[in-house]
């Protein structure tokens, strides 16, 4: 045997082998996590440049922090009113889902009834169908009542689409408060509605926070729905979406980094439930 | 009140919301696609067929699926086992995985735009390590795999996150003695993966694979996006013909093919993945 085949097969020490792991695990963590914050740092960058740089070949990498384009998008014709009605729909759609979901949420959570695994299979049913489709038939309805193109009507839609989560997600929340801190509040002489704000409510209002921005978000990303429920109320998806084939790139940019800086602001400040809530959403 | 009428009261709201705006709206989209003005008829699915992209909207809308589904598959795997592997910044990591959750599919699809286009990123890229000498078209008719392969790339980043999600908490339910058996048996971090991660994981791989496709098939903005008219999609075209050319049955039509694609996939994935009886943990 040669010496070469000797050394070859002296085994190496544990911890060499450990950190060797441990060196490829963390180079497969910075590339994915690259492969996810690069694309918005490019996207940032052409945002938060002038349009002629947006145009200029080849490309900048870093930001010139030209506020131009951003200048440009906001005072396009249309992208105020646009982003007012962005914000508006979200918040109505927020308002609903929780206020409708989350006493649901708290039944589910609370009460073994008759009727609960069906309601359950109606709320889960929602999930196997492609909701945005629905907007079709709700534009005839809506012409027939009087809610066409109105703020409230999309609030309405984009609240199918957040109501389920919505409603999984306060279950969660709700289960997670042991039901004796109520029932000790009804011994102390609480009825069932002070018991629910005294004891219940503060523990639970972050989850709650939590997810009614999750619900904003959800209106706030919808595309389709809002580009065939909306003509002059549109909103800023449905705006960029129309204006795809006509507006100069940097508008676009800049449209996408409005679109993209709000959400992530949102998603930021609730970071410590998304995980939580994308996983319950999708049980 | 009391205990009897107080849960029913709670669901009351909720459940007449979805059945006005659930279920109603269902039975309305069959209502609106097989109903003309002289009672049922076939006409919009016919006009439907007969436009020049429905059958490249059903090729193309089909082709992404397939493409998307699996890699998003094979790319949540390797997150959700990189990141149970992981004892520090574990939840930073998670976080930042799963943003491009949070952000519009349009912002996805612009996001892409900005690297694809003439002057874009991708050219700049190639032109100063010496690949190409002046910018290439990427976007354009000419090079429509480049299309293709842009909003592929578009929807693996936007949206392997939700299946690493559903992963990632399946893996958690997993208990720890399995692995530990397998370990004492011999078997390396490759065969515990693929005799014990992958046959637990059958239930969150199902509820995976039918939420993704589904999903797949309602590609839209993205497309939008970075293809026009170039590249058409089924919702793409289902929007067309609802905004643009008002033809409300043809659209509707469109939705049902839609809805009976989706439908039959998740009957597919509930067939194929089902859990044997007894086998849950």
């Amino acid at each position: 045997m040669s010496d070469a085949a000797v050394i070859a097969d002296t085994p190496h020490a544990v911890s060499e082998v450990r950190s060797a792991g441990k060196f490829l695990l963390w180079a497969g963590v910075a590339l994915m996590v690259v492969w996810v914050l690069g694309p918005i740092y490019l996207l940032l960058t052409n945002a938060l440049s002038s349009p002629t740089e947006v145009a200029e070949f080849p490309k900048h990498w870093a930001p010139s922090f030209d506020l131009g384009s951003l200048k440009f998008f906001i005072t396009f014709g249309g992208v105020v009113k646009a982003l007012t009605n962005s914000i508006i729909v979200a918040a109505l759609t927020m308002i609903l889902s929780i206020g409708i979901g989350a006493p649901a949420g708290y039944a589910l959570s609370r009460f073994d009834f008759w009727g609960k695994s069906a309601f359950r299979l109606l709320v889960l049913m929602t999930r196997a169908f492609p909701l945005p489709l629905l907007a079709l038939p709700i534009a005839v309805m809506f012409i027939h009542i009087g809610l066409d193109d109105s703020q409230i009507g999309l609030a309405l839609v984009h609240t199918t689409l957040a109501l389920p989560f919505a409603v999984l997600i306060t279950f969660s929340i709700f289960s997670g408060v042991p039901v004796e801190l109520e029932e000790a509040a009804w011994t102390l002489g609480c009825n069932r509605w002070q018991g629910f704000r005294k004891a219940v409510l503060p523990l639970v209002l972050p989850g709650i926070t939590a997810s009614a921005i999750f619900a904003f978000t959800i209106s706030w990303n919808e595309v389709f729905a809002a580009a065939v429920l909306t003509v002059r109320n549109r909103t800023l998806t449905a705006f960029l979406l129309q204006s795809l084939d006509f507006s100069p790139l940097y508008l676009r940019f800049a449209g996408g980094a409005a679109l993209i800086v709000p959400a992530l602001v949102f998603i930021f400040a609730v970071r410590k439930y998304m995980f939580a809530m994308w996983g319950i959403a999708n049980r | 009140m009391n205990q009897k009428t107080l849960p029913y009261l709670l669901l009351l709201p909720a459940t007449l919301f979805l059945l006005v705006f659930f279920v109603y709206p269902f039975i309305q989209v069959a209502v609106q696609a097989f109903v003309g003005p002289s009672g049922f008829t076939l006409d919009h699915f016919q006009t439907m067929a007969r436009n020049f992209r429905f059958w490249p909207s059903v090729r193309n809308t089909i082709l992404l699926a397939v493409v998307v589904v699996p890699l998003q598959l094979v790319m949540a795997l390797a997150m959700a086992s990189t990141v149970s592997n992981l004892k520090t910044a574990r939840s930073a990591i998670l976080y930042i995985f799963t943003i491009p959750l949070g952000l519009s599919d349009l912002a996805a699809g612009i996001i892409w735009l900005a690297i694809f286009e003439q002057s874009g990123f991708l050219n700049s890229m190639l032109t100063s390590l010496g690949v190409i000498n002046k910018p290439i078209l990427f976007l354009s008719y000419q090079n429509s795999w480049v299309i293709f392969l842009a909003v592929v790339l578009a929807e693996l980043w936007r949206a392997t996150a939700i299946v690493m999600v559903i992963l990632v908490s399946g893996m958690g339910l997993i208990p720890k003695e399995y692995y530990e058996a397998a370990e004492v048996f011999g078997a390396g971090p490759w065969k515990r993966f693929v005799k014990v991660t992958l046959p637990m994981l059958r239930p969150s791989l199902q509820t995976a694979l039918i939420l993704r496709t589904i999903a797949a098939f309602e590609v839209f903005a993205v497309a939008q996006a970075l293809g026009g008219t170039t590249l058409p999609v089924l919702v793409g075209q289902i929007y067309d013909w609802q905004f643009n050319q008002r033809e409300t049955g043809v659209a509707a039509a469109m939705a049902i093919v839609v809805l009976i694609i989706s439908i039959g996939c998740t009957l597919f994935f509930l067939r194929v993945l089902r859990t044997p009886k007894g086998a849950t943990i």
